[in-house]
């Protein structure tokens, strides 16, 4: 029997945020930038048609699976918290009926601020989902309205709140840095406030303007971070979160011990997982693919019961690759035995002069099993990175 | 055709500013003598070379032989003969019009005349050609054809109140340009029982036929298994073939005789040996004297140029030697840089003519280059009186032995409309130019005339001119001499190393602007690196401007895509494929790019 693991994709929001380039749909009519989506209209009715097609695909894709056990389950978005509570339970019921949902799987669904009820919360503990991701980005009201989000600071806490009454046990906070109008301080006041509060988890990302946002378009209309500020952040994310109690265990994450996010650990570990939904990414057996991102094409695609197309088994190079940089992103690093154990080669026959080059700027350190990132290599790490790929 | 009556033959150019609709009025002069149908035409059938019709030039002189039967009941032979349109060509320029008899002179109807129209006519004037102006683009709403022809008349002091009027492009008043050709233009002189003497005005090599020979036969004949004799290069050979231009192709015939233009092979391997401008001759009836105006053409401007990817060196030196045998002002010599590996020094005619070669390298031969900042031939005179002549800046002596040195200076001239004559002049001034005078075409335009330093001018000088005279300034040069000037090296040091290829001549005053502007350039040329990088321009082991690019201090990509790995590892092979166009100098790793940015100092 073989791991699993699943991520569903909701791609409707209340309205897009204006940093956000991920494949969704704002089910408010317009969109902040004013454009309408495919979801405007009647939201309930577009997402229930979709939730029909994600169930088609989950039923369809079942028999390919049937020698796997599902270790972990992750519902993302888009906000998945739009959908009825109902709604999810009923997936999640189809899901264990056609999966072998192991008891103890980490069960995860993001959720934002202002679209969670009582009976949402109820509906979500009842479908055994076991892990809340609450995207708060900042604790600042005037930074939130920056960005576009729809809800503010206080309306974060009750849900918090309102999350733990409901006995959810094991939750994450979402963060960002470098927003427009922050500052060291500011950003520092957030990671207090968050860490008091006391989630599990808590992941902290730095704002990366991506072209065609909206965000991207009106950048100059704002003071973003300097360079140096925004390292200054990055630097005290790690000190502030350390002091109370929190560890890093990959570039972005910090968890307290023992609740380390076991599904993302499958993406960086190289594990099989399966995505349902538009535009879900998936790899199994070192095969990747993405299903069709359009809502028509992903329509015909569940309807039609398509195999995925996919570029390919990865070959043994792109394999290396992809367990060195994914591998890297976590502090523990990677495993010398497990790359031999893979590759049937040694990681110094293949990567020999990358490493020693690393390794004597400091960027890189091995002990023993482990090669990972040293402090100064985390800072730059896409440079580390970019130096494990092959050229063609 | 039966025997050539010398008296219809007509040998003529076209001359004219650029884009005054030379290769249109060639294209339609062509089409109306029926030797093609329209549907054979191709858009510019002169300009047979993909690039050429690209950037609408003429590169290379051609020619096309055409048959009119005129309004006098007789037939004509017409030998059209194009000539470049840039002053890079001028010696090829000048020697196509030495194949000539009389000259069409284009001017525009709405534009006027030009520098270059002057430059050109002036040209056609010196080689004794009788010239007939038409005036063209009638067909615009801001023509106005009475004006140019009093311009015309005023300015150059031909004949013009009988000038066609025409449009090109529009098909109006060729026939009336064609009589004209009949009319004004003489019939060739000479005589076929002279001793052989004919011009080379162009050459191309053929992979089969070897080099065709482009001549006018100025007197004698030539034909199958005459033995020749280049009277300059002293190459001799044996004629294989004769023949005549057809368009776009080769037309053997008998025989060439006094007053042809046609072709003749002979198994030559190397244009080198068929020199523009030489005299071919009879081997055992040579003519006394070669014709006049032979000149060896130097090349004006040099640069380094090295493939991308150090492995093709082999394939840029192929694709080079392919370039030479078809283009006798290429040179080109190995050297060796320690920035850039193994490529060549290059000489071209001017900064056209260099960008002509690297475009056909990295187009028709798929090469990716490097080329350095173009420079102009200093002379440098040692302390021990030898004068040695420096193509690269990284072979200048240490300062010590030079006594003094000099730069080529060219004499230009400038027509321009009378508003902007202040910006033009100060213009010049910035470039180190020595006004000589200004003459007033007209109440609104302008001659000025001015000497400038040849490097002040190679790079980019006429975009300068253009913009500040909102395009209405057209330019023109020829190349004066030498002048002892003082010039420096201007090193750049990377990570305080001297990087070679970055190394450039410049005067003295200019140094430590230059210098500046350099290190900006670079700045931001060059990505940071994990440690700091200091950036400083030098004149004799002086630093005299310093730029830093600072440390890399943070490059992560925290931002998470969930299971789409994809992403991630594009933005990941974006960064290394932008290293793969780097060049590791020390530790440190320069963008391609960087090296040309010397060239763009001036555009900001």
């Amino acid at each position: 029997m073989r791991d699993l693991s699943i991520y569903i994709h909701i791609p409707f929001c209340v309205r897009k945020c204006l940093y956000c380039d991920f494949l969704s749909f704002a089910v408010l009519g317009a969109e902040n930038d004013g454009r309408t989506g495919p979801a405007a209209g009647n939201p309930e009715k577009t997402m229930e048609s979709y939730v029909n097609l994600l169930e088609r695909e989950v039923r369809a894709a079942a028999d390919r699976y049937k020698d796997y056990q599902v270790i972990s389950i992750f519902w993302g978005g888009g906000t998945p918290s739009l959908l009825p509570g109902e709604t999810v339970g009923g997936l999640m019921e189809l899901i264990r009926k056609y999966y072998r949902v192991l008891p103890d799987a980490e069960i995860t669904i993001e959720t934002n601020p202002g679209t969670l009820t009582a009976d949402k919360l109820r509906a979500y503990r009842k479908a055994g989902i076991n892990r809340l991701s609450i995207g708060l980005q900042s604790a600042k009201d005037e930074e939130l309205a920056r960005i576009g989000r729809i809800h503010d600071y206080r309306t974060f806490q009750e849900t918090y709140r309102l999350a733990r009454d409901f006995g959810f046990h094991n939750i994450n906070i979402d963060l960002m840095a470098a927003l427009p109008g922050q500052s060291v301080d500011s950003y520092g006041e957030t990671l207090r406030r968050t860490a008091e509060l006391g989630p599990e988890h808590i992941s902290a990302y730095s704002l990366i303007l991506e072209e065609g946002t909206p965000l991207y378009e009106r950048q100059a209309q704002y003071r973003f971070p300097t360079e140096e500020e925004d390292r200054e952040m990055y630097l005290l994310t790690d000190s502030c979160l350390s002091a109370y109690g929190y560890r890093r265990y990959e570039i972005s994450n910090y968890a307290r011990p023992g609740y380390e996010c076991r599904h993302n650990k499958v993406y960086w570990e190289r594990g099989d997982y399966v995505g349902f939904g538009a535009g879900a990414a998936s790899m199994v057996d070192n095969v990747r693919w993405s299903n069709p991102a359009e809502p028509e094409e992903y329509e015909a695609y569940t309807a039609d019961r398509r195999e995925p197309e996919t570029a390919g088994i990865l070959t043994g190079a792109e394999q290396m690759e992809e367990f060195m940089f994914l591998g890297l992103r976590m502090m523990c690093g990677v495993s010398r035995q497990r790359f031999e154990e893979l590759y049937g080669q040694r990681i110094e026959e293949v990567y020999g002069a990358v490493l020693y080059r690393l390794y004597r700027q400091e960027l890189l350190v091995c002990e023993a099993d482990r090669i990972r990132l040293t402090v100064r290599g985390i800072d730059v790490s896409n440079y580390v990175m970019a130096q494990f790929l092959f050229d063609r | 055709m039966a025997a050539i009556d010398q008296s219809k033959i007509r040998n003529f150019c076209i001359v004219a500013h650029i884009d005054h609709g030379k290769s249109t009025l060639a294209d339609r002069i062509i089409e109306k003598t029926g030797l093609l149908t329209s549907r054979e035409m191709q858009a510019q059938v002169l300009d047979n070379m993909e690039l050429e019709r690209e950037r609408g030039i003429t590169i290379k002189a051609q020619t096309v032989r055409i048959v009119y039967n005129a309004k006098d009941g007789n037939e004509y032979i017409f030998n059209l003969i194009d000539t470049p349109g840039h002053v890079d060509f001028n010696y090829e320029v000048s020697r196509s019009l030495a194949a000539c008899d009389g000259a069409i002179l284009v001017v525009d109807a709405a534009q006027g005349i030009e520098a270059q129209t002057l430059a050109n006519v002036y040209l056609a004037l010196d080689h004794d050609l009788d010239v007939f102006p038409v005036i063209n683009k009638i067909d615009l709403p801001s023509a106005d054809p009475e004006r140019v022809r009093n311009e015309i008349e005023d300015v150059i002091g031909i004949e013009a109140h009988d000038a066609p009027l025409i449009s090109a492009k529009n098909g109006i008043g060729i026939e009336e340009v064609l009589e004209a050709v009949v009319e004004k233009i003489p019939a060739p002189g000479g005589s076929p029982d002279n001793p052989l003497q004919a011009l080379i005005f162009d050459s191309v090599y053929d992979s089969y036929k070897g080099v065709i020979v482009f001549c006018r036969i100025m007197e004698g004949k030539v034909a199958k298994g005459t033995a020749i004799r280049m009277m300059a290069t002293g190459a001799v050979a044996e004629v294989v073939e004769v023949g005549y231009f057809g368009a776009g192709q080769f037309i053997p015939c008998q025989e060439l005789s006094a007053g042809m233009v046609g072709y003749l092979t002979a198994s030559i391997k190397n244009v080198k040996d068929t020199a523009v401008g030489d005299t071919v001759t009879d081997l055992n009836n040579p003519c006394a004297e070669p014709l006049p105006g032979y000149k060896k053409v130097n090349s004006m401007v040099y640069c380094g140029m090295y493939p991308a990817d150090g492995a093709k060196y082999p394939d840029l030196r192929d694709a080079l030697e392919k370039l030479k045998l078809n283009d006798a002002s290429l040179h080109y010599e190995p050297e060796t840089s320690v920035a850039l590996g193994f490529g060549f020094r290059c000489g071209f005619l001017g900064l056209l003519h260099l960008e002509i070669i690297q475009e056909r390298l990295e187009r028709e031969y798929n090469l990716d280059l490097v080329t350095t900042a173009p420079g102009v031939i200093y002379r440098v005179h040692k302390t021990d009186g030898e004068m040695t002549e420096l193509t690269n800046p990284s072979n200048l002596p240490d300062p010590s032995q030079i006594d003094y040195m000099e730069e080529p200076v060219v004499s230009a001239e400038i027509m321009v409309t009378t508003e902007f004559i202040g910006p033009i002049m100060q213009l010049c001034q910035e470039r180190r130019g020595r006004y000589i005078s200004t003459e007033y075409i007209e109440a609104s335009r302008a001659l000025l005339r001015y000497d400038l330093p040849l490097n002040e001018i190679i790079y980019d000088f006429f975009d300068a001119l253009k913009s500040r005279s909102r395009g209405y300034a057209s330019f023109d040069y020829e190349l004066k001499g030498y002048e002892e000037s003082k010039l420096v090296k201007l090193d750049i040091l990377i990570n305080h190393d001297e990087v070679d290829a970055l190394s450039f001549i410049v005067h003295a005053d200019s140094a430590y602007e230059r210098g500046r502007k350099m290190c900006e350039k670079l700045k931001e040329e060059i990505p940071r690196h994990l440690f700091e990088i200091p950036i400083q321009a030098a004149v004799g082991g002086k630093i005299i401007a310093r730029e830093t690019v600072k440390a890399m201090r943070k490059d992560v990509l925290a931002k998470c895509y969930g299971g789409d790995i994809t992403r991630k590892k594009k933005l990941l092979e974006k960064q290394k494929e932008g290293k793969k166009r780097m060049r590791q100098v020390g530790n440190v790793e320069i963008p391609q790019s960087a090296f040309m940015s010397v060239l763009k100092l001036d555009n900001d």
